[in-house]
C-alpha cells in the first residue's frame, strides 16, 4: 500500500501532499522535511529506493522516489509494494503530468494543485494503484476536463455551432485548438458563466 | 472506459473540446489564478519563514471573510478551496474551511463538487466528526445517474469515510459490482477494499462478491480484486488456497500475453498485474508443497519469459525470485533463480544492484551455496580501481547493517582487490555469520571486526589462519596490510599473543615500508595492552570518531619550532617547483623535463617541450625553460608530437631566428600565424613527396600521440586531420573512378559543404599552412565530384579519425562537424528557395566526445546520423597500455529505444591495442524529447582482474529525425490523410528575414526537407526513423511563423513542435 506521495521541489517547498493514511497536520509537515532532508542528501547516482524516516514508521516504509529537473517525486510504501513497480509508476504520474499539462514543470503544480490530485486519483486510489494505463487515466482526464469546458461554456455554444457548421467541410482546418487560439477564447467564454 | 462520460455529455457541445489538455485552461480560471500566483509570487519572494507565515495568515483570513460570507457564490467558493488547500499544504491552518468543502461537496455542481470533494478528502481524517455530514451527499451521489457523481463518491469513499457509517452505503456499492461500466466495478472494489482494512467484518458476507471480482471479464476490475486478495491471503493463506489454481491461470494468461494490447507497458505485459500476482502466490505458497507444485510451471515460464528489455521487466523477474524463494523450494528453479540475480548485480544500474543484493539476501537464507557463486561476482562488480579511494577505507563503512547503506558507502568511496580465494573463503565465513558482510568487498576489515560474531573460531584461531595468508606469495601487498589490520584488530580480543610476536618478528624485517609501519605499530600496542583495549573496542566501529582534521593541536608545536627558526612547511607541490627552479644550474636531463601547467611529465620529443611552452603563456617562465632545454634556434625540426614536421616547422625556426633581440621572441602560436600570412602561396607549391611523407608519418606516429601528447589548444591532432582529410579525399576519387554516380550533379549541395568546410577550418585552425594546401586540392576535387553523402564514406571517415581517439578524447576540441551549422552558406546563395529545395546530403555526425573515464581507460562516443539510423560508436582507449583485447561494451537496454550491435567496425590494424570501438545503431521506438543510453565498460586489468567503467550518452529527438523527400502532390495526399496536428504561432526576432531564416533553421537544425516553397508559404517534411513522417506546413506573417504540423503519430507533432520553437526563438 502506499501511504503518501509526496513532491517537492528542490528547496523543500511542498507541492503536492497526499497522505493515504491518517497524520496530524503538524507530522504530515515534519514527515514532508523529514524525507526532504533524506532525499536531498542523495547523489544521483544512487539508488532510489531508502528506508523512510522515523516519523512514518522507519524500516517498514520505503521512500521511493524520482528527480526530475526541480522536483522530487516521492512515494512512500510499505512491504507489499514492488519498489521497481513503484518506481515505474512514478514515470507513468510525471508522463501522464506531462501529456495533460503540455511539458509539465512546477508551475503547473503550483496553479493546478486540484488537477493534480484529480489526475493522481485516477492513478492512485486510497493508497491502492487503481490504473497504470497512461491512455485511460488521460482519457478519464479529457473526459472530466470537457465536462470543465461544457459547463464553462454552455452559453457560448451557438457561437461555437455557427463555426461548427462553417467548417464541416474543411478537412484542413485541425481537429483541435491550438492554444494560442485559445488563450484568446476562452475569457471570453468565462464571462457567460 | 474513456466512453463513460460521453453518453452523458452528449447533450453539451462538447465536440470541438476533443483532446484539450488540462493546462489549455489557464485563462479560464485567470482571476483566481492571478490570486493564487501573487500569493506564490509573493510566498517566493519572501526571505524568511516569519514573512511568508504573515503573508498565508493575512491571506487566510481575507479568505476566511470571504468564504462566510453569505453572499460568496459556489464558483468564488472552489477558488478559495484550491487556495485554502494550498495554505494547509504548506502547514498552515485552515481548518475554518472544512465546513465549507463539505458544502461545496454537497451543494455544487459537478465541477464544484469534485473540488469539494478533493477538499474535503485532503482536510479530513476518518474520525472527524465533520465526516457524518459528507455521508448524505455520498449516498446521494451513489445514487447519481451521473456516473462521474457516481466516481467522485465511490474516490472519496476509497480515501476517507467514518467507519461506523459503512453500513449506510455499503449495498450501494455492492451493487456497483454490477455496475455496466469497468471503472465503475474497479472503483467500487476499492472502495470495498477500504472498507476491508478499516472494518473487515463488515465486509465479511460479501467475499463471494469479491470472487466474482475475481472473475471479473474485465482485467481492470480484476486487477483491483486482487489488492482485497493480497491483503486476505496474507493474513489467513490457508483459507485461500483454493483459489491458487485461478491466480496460476490469470498470471499464465497474461505471461502468454493473452491480455488485450491496451494493458501492455512499454510492451510488457501488465506488469503490475504480473508482480500482484507473483506477491500472491509467494504467500501462498509458503511452506505448501502442494499447492506450490502448482505453480513452478508458471514460475519457470515467468523466469524464461522476462526479456530484459525495460526496467520494468526488471521488476517482474525480482518478484519471480523472490516468489521462488518464498515458496516450497524446487531445486531447478532456485538454481534458475539464483542465475537471474546475477543479471541485477551485474548492471550498471544502481537501483537494480540494490535489488540484487537484496535479492541474494533471500537467496542466502534458503542455500548459502546458490549464493556463493554471486558472491564473486558482486565483488568484481564493486571492484574499483582507484588507489586513492582505496587508502580512504574507514570502519564506519560498516556502521549500517543494511547491505545497501554499506553497498553504497563502498561503492562511493573504495574498493580493493583481492585475490580471488581469499575472498572466497573469507567472504564464506562472513555471510554465514554475519548478515552485514555479504556485500561488503573488505572481508579483512569485516573479519577484524566481526569473526567474534562467527562463535566457531577464536580469535587465536582466526589469527593463525590469516598469519598464514600473510605469508603466502601470492597475496598482495594491498591485502596484506588489510590482513594485518585485521590482525591487529583481532589482537585485542586474543588472549595469548604467541603467533602475534612471531608475526611482528617476521614483519618488522619486511621489506614493504608500509607492513613494516603496522609490524611496529602493533608491536608498541602490544606494549600496552590497556591501551590497545581502548583503542580497538569490540564492535565499536559503527561508532563515529571525530577527529581533528586540522590538527590544531599541532599548533603550539610549530609555532614553537618556527620560533626558533625551523623553515615554514611547504605543500607537496611547492617544493617540488623550488627543487626544479633550482635545478636550472646544471641540467643533466637529455631534454629537460617538461613542467608545463597542463600536467605532463616525463620526457618529450624537442618539439614536446617547445609546444609545451606555447601553452604556458606565461614570458618569463618560458624564458628559463628555454635556457634549460634544448636551444631550438636554428635547428631544423622535422619531427614534432603530431608527427612529422614539414616546412612550417622549418619557417617557425627561421622566424624565431629572424628578430635581432631574443628577447623579442614570440610564441610559437604567434609564429605559426605569421608564417601562414607570409607563405600561404609559398606552400601551394609544396611537392606531393612531401604530403606522401607527412601521410606516412602521422599514420606512424598517432598511437603515440595518444598515449604521451596532450593537447595544446587544438594543435596537436592536426596529424590526424591531415591524415583523414587526405582519406577522404582519396576515398572521393576512388568513388569517382570506379562508380558512375546516378545522383544528379548537385554542385551546389557538396559547394556547400565545402563552403562549411572552409569556413569550419578557417575558425579551428587558422593558420595551418599545409592544412590551407590540402584543402584547396580537396575543394578541387569535391567541386568535381557530385556527392560527399554515402555512408561508406563516412565510415571511412570514422575509422581514421577513430585511430587517433584520445588526441581528441582529451580535448574538448570540436574535430567533426558541429550537425547544427551543417549546410551553411545559404545566404549567399542567390536564389533562396531554390537553394533550400537542394539539400545537403552529406552525413552528419557529432564530434567526438568523453563520456568517461579512469587513469586507466577513457571511453568517447560520437553519433552519425545515418540515413536509416542512428549510428553511435563508443571508442575505448586505454591510457596506460591496459590491453583492451578482451574489453567489452555493453549497453544497457534503455526505455523508447531499440539497441542494436553493429558489428562491422573495425580499426586498421595495428591500432587495435589502444583503441577498441564499438559500433550501435539505435532507433526510436516511440516518439519522445530525450533519453538517455547508459552502459558499462568492461576490461581486464594487469593483474587479470576485471574492472568496470559505466557512461551514458544523451539521445534527442532530433537525433532520429530525418528529411523526408516528397513531392508537393504525396504532401497533399499525406496532409489530408493524416489526423494529428498540431498548431502554434512562434515569434521570431525582428533582426531576420523572417521567411529564410525560418526555413533555414528548420531544414539544418531540425532538418527538415523543403518540398516548396510558395510566396510566404513553405512546405516541409521530415521523418523520425524509421517512417513516422511528419509534415509541416508554415507561414511567415511579419515577424509571426504559424507552424502547423501533421502526422500520422499523435505525439511526434508536439515533440517537433517545441523544437522548433526552441529553434526558431534561439536562432
Amino acid at each position: 500500500m502506499i501511504l503518501a506521495i509526496l513532491v517537492f521541489n528542490n528547496h523543500g517547498k511542498p507541492r503536492l501532499v497526499r497522505f493515504y493514511q491518517h497524520f496530524p497536520e503538524e507530522i504530515q509537515q515534519q514527515i514532508v522535511r523529514e524525507t526532504f532532508h533524506l532525499v536531498l542528501k542523495r547523489d544521483d547516482n544512487i539508488c532510489n529506493f531508502l528506508e523512510s524516516g522515523s516519523l512514518i514508521g522507519g524500516s517498514d516504509y520505503k521512500l521511493i522516489y524520482r528527480h526530475y529537473a526541480t522536483l522530487y517525486f516521492v512515494f512512500c510504501v510499505d512491504s507489499s509494494e514492488s519498489e521497481l513497480g513503484i518506481l515505474d509508476l512514478i514515470q507513468v504520474f510525471v508522463e501522464t503530468l506531462d501529456k495533460c499539462f503540455e511539458n509539465v514543470c512546477e508551475l503547473d503544480l503550483i496553479f493546478h494543485m486540484d488537477k493534480v490530485h484529480f489526475i493522481l486519483q485516477e492513478v492512485v486510489m486510497g493508497g491502492m494503484v487503481l490504473e497504470t494505463n497512461m491512455n485511460e487515466i488521460v482519457a478519464q482526464m479529457e473526459a472530466q476536463n470537457r465536462l470543465e469546458k461544457s459547463e464553462g461554456g454552455l452559453s457560448a455554444a451557438p457561437a461555437r455551432a455557427v463555426s461548427a457548421v462553417k467548417n464541416i467541410n474543411l478537412p484542413e482546418i485541425p481537429r483541435n485548438i491550438n492554444i494560442g487560439d485559445l488563450n484568446i477564447k476562452v475569457p471570453n467564454l468565462s464571462q457567460f458563466v | 472506459m474513456s466512453d463513460i462520460v460521453e453518453k452523458t455529455l452528449t447533450a453539451l457541445p462538447g465536440l470541438f473540446l476533443q483532446n484539450q489538455p488540462v493546462g489549455g485552461a489557464v485563462a479560464a480560471r485567470a482571476p483566481f489564478c492571478s490570486r493564487l500566483g501573487s500569493l506564490v509570487r509573493g510566498i517566493t519572494a519572501l526571505t524568511s519563514k516569519h514573512e511568508e507565515e504573515k503573508l498565508i495568515q493575512q491571506e487566510l483570513s481575507n479568505l476566511k471573510v470571504t468564504v462566510s460570507a453569505p453572499t460568496t457564490t459556489l464558483k468564488v467558493m472552489k477558488e478559495c478551496m484550491v487556495r485554502l488547500l494550498y495554505c494547509e499544504m504548506l502547514g498552515y491552518d485552515a481548518s475554518f474551511g472544512h465546513i465549507h468543502a463539505i458544502k461545496l461537496a454537497q451543494q455544487g455542481n459537478l465541477l464544484e463538487k469534485r473540488v469539494g470533494y478533493l477538499a474535503v478528502s485532503l482536510f479530513l481524517h476518518e474520525n472527524h466528526e465533520l465526516l457524518l455530514l459528507l455521508v448524505n451527499t455520498v449516498v446521494k451521489d451513489l445514487q447519481s445517474t451521473n456516473l462521474i457523481e457516481v466516481c467522485m463518491a465511490l474516490t472519496v469513499v476509497s480515501q476517507i469515510f467514518p467507519r461506523e457509517m459503512i453500513p449506510a452505503v455499503l449495498p450501494l456499492i455492492e451493487d456497483k459490482l454490477q455496475h455496466s461500466k469497468e471503472i465503475i466495478r474497479r472503483k467500487a472494489v476499492l472502495a470495498l477494499y477500504k472498507f476491508l482494512l478499516i472494518a473487515p467484518n463488515q465486509v465479511q458476507h460479501i467475499h463471494i462478491k469479491f470472487r466474482k471480482a475475481l472473475c471479473d471479464r474485465d482485467v481492470g476490475v480484476m486487477a483491483a480484486s486482487l489488492h482485497i486478495y493480497y491483503r486476505m491471503i496474507k493474513e489467513n493463506a490457508p483459507a485461500y488456497k483454493d483459489l491458487t489454481g485461478s491466480f496460476v491461470t490469470i498470471l499464465k494468461q497474461v505471461v502468454g500475453g493473452k491480455l488485450p494490447v491496451d494493458f501492455n507497458y512499454h510492451s510488457v505485459p501488465a506488469p503490475w498485474l504480473q508482480i500482484q500476482l507473483l506477491r500472491i502466490l509467494g504467500l501462498l505458497g509458503k511452506d505448501d508443497q502442494r499447492t506450490s507444485e502448482l505453480m513452478y510451471d508458471v514460475l519457470d515460464e515467468s523466469l524464461r519469459r522476462a526479456e530484459l528489455n525495460h526496467n520494468v521487466t526488471y521488476a517482474i523477474l525480482f518478484e519471480c525470485v523472490h516468489t521462488v524463494y518464498s515458496i516450497y523450494p524446487k531445486s531447478e528453479l532456485l538454481e534458475k533463480a539464483a542465475k537471474c540475480i546475477g543479471k541485477f548485480v551485474l548492471s550498471p544500474k544502481i537501483n537494480l544492484k540494490y535489488l540484487g543484493l537484496k535479492a541474494l539476501t533471500y537467496v542466502i537464507q534458503q542455500d548459502p551455496t546458490l549464493a556463493l557463486q554471486h558472491q564473486m561476482t558482486i565483488i568484481e562488480c564493486l571492484d574499483h580501481p582507484d588507489p586513492i579511494i582505496k587508502r580512504e577505507v574507514k570502519p564506519q563503512a560498516y556502521k549500517s547493517v543494511n547491505i545497501f547503506e554499506d553497498y553504497m558507502l563502498v561503492k562511493e568511496k573504495h574498493s580493493i582487490t583481492l585475490p580471488h580465494a581469499v575472498l572466497g573463503t573469507v567472504l564464506k565465513a562472513s555471510c554465514m555469520g554475519v548478515r552485514v558482510p555479504p556485500a561488503v568487498p573488505h572481508p579483512g576489515p569485516v573479519l577484524g571486526e566481526y569473526s567474534y560474531l562467527l562463535g566457531k573460531d577464536t580469535a587465536e584461531e582466526v589469527i593463525t589462519k590469516l598469519y598464514k595468508l600473510l605469508l603466502s606469495d601470492s597475496v598482495s601487498s594491498e591485502t596484506k596490510a588489510w590482513l594485518f589490520a585485521a590482525v591487529t584488530k583481532l589482537t585485542s580480543q586474543a588472549h595469548s599473543s604467541n603467533i602475534v610476536e612471531r608475526l611482528i618478528q617476521e614483519f618488522t624485517v619486511s621489506l614493504d615500508t608500509c607492513m613494516r609501519q603496522h609490524a611496529f605499530e602493533l608491536k608498541h600496542l602490544l606494549e600496552d595492552v590497556e591501551l590497545m583495549r581502548n583503542l580497538l573496542p569490540v564492535d565499536k566501529s559503527c561508532e563515529d570518531m571525530v577527529v581533528d582534521a586540522s590538527l590544531s593541536f599541532l599548533d603550539g608545536f610549530v609555532a614553537e619550532e618556527l620560533s626558533k627558526g625551523a623553515a615554514p612547511y611547504k605543500p607537496h607541490h611547492q617544493r617540488q617547483e623550488e627543487k626544479l627552479s633550482q635545478e636550472k644550474v646544471l641540467n643533466f636531463e637529455p631534454y629537460g623535463l617538461s613542467f608545463s601547467s597542463s600536467g605532463f611529465a616525463g620526457r618529450q620529443s624537442p618539439a614536446g617541450v617547445s609546444l609545451g611552452s606555447d601553452i604556458s603563456g606565461n614570458s618569463a617562465e618560458m624564458g628559463l625553460k628555454e635556457t634549460n632545454s634544448l636551444k631550438l634556434e636554428g635547428v631544423k625540426k622535422l619531427w614534432g608530437k603530431e608527427g612529422y614536421l614539414p616546412k612550417k616547422e622549418n619557417k617557425t625556426g627561421d622566424e624565431t631566428e629572424a628578430p635581432p633581440n631574443p628577447q623579442e621572441a614570440i610564441t610559437m602560436e604567434n609564429v605559426d600565424q605569421i608564417v601562414t600570412k607570409k607563405d600561404q602561396s609559398q606552400v601551394l607549391t609544396q611537392s606531393k613527396e612531401e604530403k606522401e611523407k607527412q601521410l606516412l608519418a602521422s599514420s606512424l606516429f598517432v598511437g603515440l600521440g595518444s598515449e604521451s601528447s596532450i593537447n595544446l589548444l587544438g594543435k596537436a591532432d592536426t596529424a590526424s586531420h591531415k591524415f583523414r582529410r587526405k582519406s577522404k579525399a582519396k576515398e572521393t576519387k576512388s568513388r569517382e573512378t570506379t562508380s558512375a554516380q546516378d545522383m544528379p550533379c548537385s554542385s551546389l549541395g557538396s559547394s556547400s559543404s565545402v563552403t562549411y568546410e572552409e569556413d569550419y577550418y578557417l575558425d579551428n585552425l587558422q593558420g595551418r599552412v599545409d592544412t590551407d594546401l590540402e584543402k584547396f586540392s580537396l575543394n578541387s576535387e569535391l567541386l568535381d565530384s557530385d556527392t560527399l553523402k554515402e555512408h561508406p564514406l563516412v565510415e571511412e571517415l570514422s575509422n581514421c579519425s577513430l585511430s587517433t581517439p584520445s588526441l581528441f578524447a582529451d580535448s574538448n576540441m570540436e574535430v567533426f562537424h558541429p550537425p547544427e551549422s551543417i549546410a551553411a552558406s545559404i545566404d549567399n546563395e542567390p536564389s533562396l528557395a531554390s537553394s533550400l529545395l537542394e539539400e545537403a546530403t552529406e552525413h552528419m555526425y557529432s564530434d567526438l566526445t568523453e563520456v568517461c573515464n579512469n587513469e586507466t581507460i577513457s571511453v568517447s562516443a560520437y553519433k552519425i546520423w545515418k540515413d536509416d539510423c542512428l549510428l553511435i560508436v563508443w571508442s575505448v582507449s586505454s591510457k596506460s597500455g591496459v590491453d583492451l583485447e578482451n574489453a567489452n561494451l555493453e549497453i544497457v537496454p534503455a526505455e523508447n529505444f531499440k539497441i542494436t550491435e553493429q558489428p562491422g567496425c573495425c580499426l586498421p590494424e595495428g591500432e587495435a591495442e589502444s583503441t577498441k570501438n564499438f559500433q550501435y545503431s539505435v532507433h526510436m521506438e516511440k516518439p519522445c524529447t530525450e533519453g538517455n543510453l547508459s552502459g558499462f565498460v568492461n576490461y581486464q586489468m594487469m593483474n587479470t582482474h576485471s574492472a568496470q567503467l559505466e557512461f551514458s550518452v544523451n539521445l534527442s529527438l532530433l537525433d532520429f529525425i530525418r528529411p523526408l523527400k516528397i513531392s508537393t502532390e504525396d504532401f497533399g495526399k499525406l496532409w489530408l490523410s493524416f489526423a494529428n496536428d498540431v498548431k502554434q504561432n512562434v515569434k521570431m526576432s525582428e533582426s531576420q528575414a523572417a521567411l529564410s531564416s525560418a526555413l533555414k533553421t528548420l531544414q539544418q537544425k531540425i532538418r527538415f526537407h523543403v518540398v516548396d516553397v510558395i510566396g510566404n508559404e513553405g512546405l516541409l517534411a521530415c521523418q523520425l526513423l524509421p517512417s513516422i513522417p511528419c509534415l509541416l506546413h508554415f507561414r511567415v506573417h511579419a515577424d509571426i511563423v504559424a507552424l502547423w504540423f501533421r502526422s500520422s503519430c499523435s505525439t511526434l507533432p508536439d515533440y517537433l513542435l517545441y523544437q522548433c520553437q526552441k529553434m526558431i526563438e534561439e536562432s
